[in-house]
């Protein structure tokens, strides 16, 4: 069974997916598509078990826009039994259009493989998790990488091939994009977690707070829907259900109630921390750890403590 | 100009789901239904393309039971002009779903699609995808914005680590994020003006679209409960928890 596996730019995310893939067989291919590649076509070759490296290079494809990018899987369908993606926001974008292009039905955000056939998904924001088959010929899958260790990148040197993409079909064009630069462990793969919420009061205090925390830590910071809603946190920091979902070794909850859709984000966790002044708050019900209290207080006496 | 926004019912956003006993589905029996959120932030988007002139109808298409009905008629108080409901009992995966839409788009010729980014019941975000994929449009999905000028729609979306701006010809689709607008309220007045509103009905089986199930549900189950945790008095029982476990 011939797996194509989509690299995400991220190659912490292409190595968790990977992982998945692996579950289905061992023929994988990975497809790096973009203009300046070639680093992450070799960090890709580079991780364990994969057969080869497919590069489409175009200038079109620099952005990841979903229909040059979905135009150029199909070119490559046929030679395949399984199209595969980490779930992130090139993913989510692209596989739908492949899949449909295909007359396929996708298996969105998979955490876990039970068969080459049969898969485990959650739905209702993580509340329900569902036990799936595909009765399609060909099956093309998202990954929730939370829910995947990263394959090891050792001891592989897989061939890397050039290949032509699909002509772009014009149906979408870059403007620009605007990223957070921080100089932090990014959300997804990050060890420890530090999260903010409505209770830190406003972003000047979200930052002087859990900055110097997550500093000792060597955290990521993270956020509720609340926390960014209100402006104290960048959109891409948001947690949950619609957000990103994070599976850290630790995650420390601060000023967060623990909406539904928050928790979603966050179940995978090792070990949850909760720090807030509501003893009743839903959050405090799931927490390994609970600390009622004023943050503002327990903040800093934290980082002191560290 | 027109734009079809596609809407969904499904259980309220607030509710707290319980399984089956026999694991077979989860149980919706008396249970609030609501739209679906990000398909009102799509509906939302919609009259306000409207009333800003750029729009002269918005036309809300729903898939579903007779009871979707309801969701439409809070989408026509939101302020859309027409309604149109494919009544089916079955539940029909997003595949089938945008098979129906491109149906109702090839007859209705709308300028736009506008969606929700997923449903929050099955949680697939596909749908808007695999329309403009069966349309041969081109797709914004996540928006957290959109100006429409000169046959362009300028689509700001959010992504894995910020936004991204796109401009995309006509037509296309566009499905809505949480921050693309703050849906309204519906007033009393507009709720009774609804009621006068006409809902059109298609059966699913007028339409001739298969639609039969690629994926078979085995079974669902609740996720393990986390076990309950330690209520620490203060910051060094908390710290000395932690590095009891070794994760500082």
């Amino acid at each position: 069974m011939a797996i194509l596996l989509l690299a995400d730019h991220n190659t912490e995310e292409t190595a968790k997916a990977l992982t998945a893939a692996r579950a289905l067989s061992n023929d994988i291919d990975i497809l790096v598509c973009g203009e300046k590649i070639q680093t992450i076509a070799e960090n890709s070759a580079k991780l364990s078990s994969v057969r080869q490296v497919l590069i489409a290079k175009a200038d079109y494809l620099a952005h990841q826009l979903a229909e040059p990018m979905a135009d150029t899987i199909l070119t490559l369908a046929n030679d395949y039994d399984v199209i595969m993606a980490a779930s992130s926001s090139t993913g989510k974008n692209v596989m739908p259009r492949v899949a449909a292009l295909l007359d396929l039905m996708q298996i969105s955000d998979i955490t876990a493989v039970l068969s080459p056939d049969t898969f485990k998904r959650p739905i209702y924001a993580g509340n329900v998790l569902e036990t799936v088959r595909t009765n399609d010929h060909k099956k093309i899958i998202t990954v929730r990488t939370a829910s995947f260790t990263p394959t090891p990148s050792q001891n592989n040197s897989a061939p890397i091939k050039i290949i032509t993409p699909a002509p772009n079909p014009n149906l979408s064009s870059f403007v620009k994009e605007e990223t957070n630069k921080i100089d932090r462990p990014d959300l997804t793969s990050a060890r420890v977690i530090i999260s903010g919420g409505r209770g830190l009061g406003s972003q000047e205090q979200f930052m002087a707070l859990l900055l110097p925390l997550a500093n000792k830590l060597d955290a990521a910071l993270g956020a509720s829907r609340a926390a960014v809603d209100a402006g104290y946190a960048p959109n891409d920091w948001q947690i949950g259900q619609t957000g990103k979902v994070v599976a850290p070794e630790l995650y420390i909850a601060v000023g967060i109630s623990g909406a539904i859709q928050h928790l979603a984000g966050i179940m995978d966790a090792q070990i949850i921390v909760a720090i807030n002044k509501d003893e009743e708050a839903p959050i405090m019900q799931i927490a390994d750890y609970t600390l009622v209290g004023d943050l503002h207080q327990i903040i800093p006496e934290l980082e002191k403590a560290l | 100009m027109k734009i079809i926004v596609a809407v969904k019912r499904v259980v309220d956003y607030n509710i707290k789901i319980r399984v089956k006993p026999d694991s077979t589905g989860v149980d919706l029996s008396h249970v609030k239904m609501s739209m679906n959120p990000f398909d009102e932030i799509a509906v939302e988007e919609a009259i306000r393309q409207k009333e800003s002139g750029k729009i002269s109808e918005v036309l809300l298409v729903s898939i579903g039971p007779e009871a979707a009905q309801e969701t439409l008629r809070t989408g026509l108080a939101m302020g859309a002009d027409r309604a149109l409901l494919v009544t089916t009992d079955q539940t029909l995966e997003p595949l089938a779903i945008a098979k129906v839409l491109k149906a109702i788009v090839d007859e209705e010729k709308p300028d736009m699609v506008f969606l929700g980014k997923q449903a929050i019941d099955d949680d697939s975000n596909q749908t808007g995808q695999m329309l403009a994929a069966l349309l041969g449009w081109g797709q914004a999905t996540f928006a957290s914005h959109l100006n429409i000028e000169n046959g362009h729609a300028t689509v700001t979306r959010e992504v894995d680590n910020g936004t991204q701006t796109l401009c995309l010809p006509l037509p296309m689709v566009m499905t809505a994020d949480l921050r693309l607008n703050e849906p309204r309220y519906t007033s009393l007045p507009n709720i009774m003006k609804a009621k006068k509103k006409n809902i059109e009905q298609k059966s699913l089986a007028d339409l001739g679209i298969d639609t039969e199930a690629r994926l078979t549900i085995l079974s669902v189950e609740e996720p393990k409960p986390r076990q309950s945790g330690i209520k620490v008095a203060n910051v060094v029982e908390l710290v000395s928890a932690l590095k009891q476990k070794n994760c500082i």
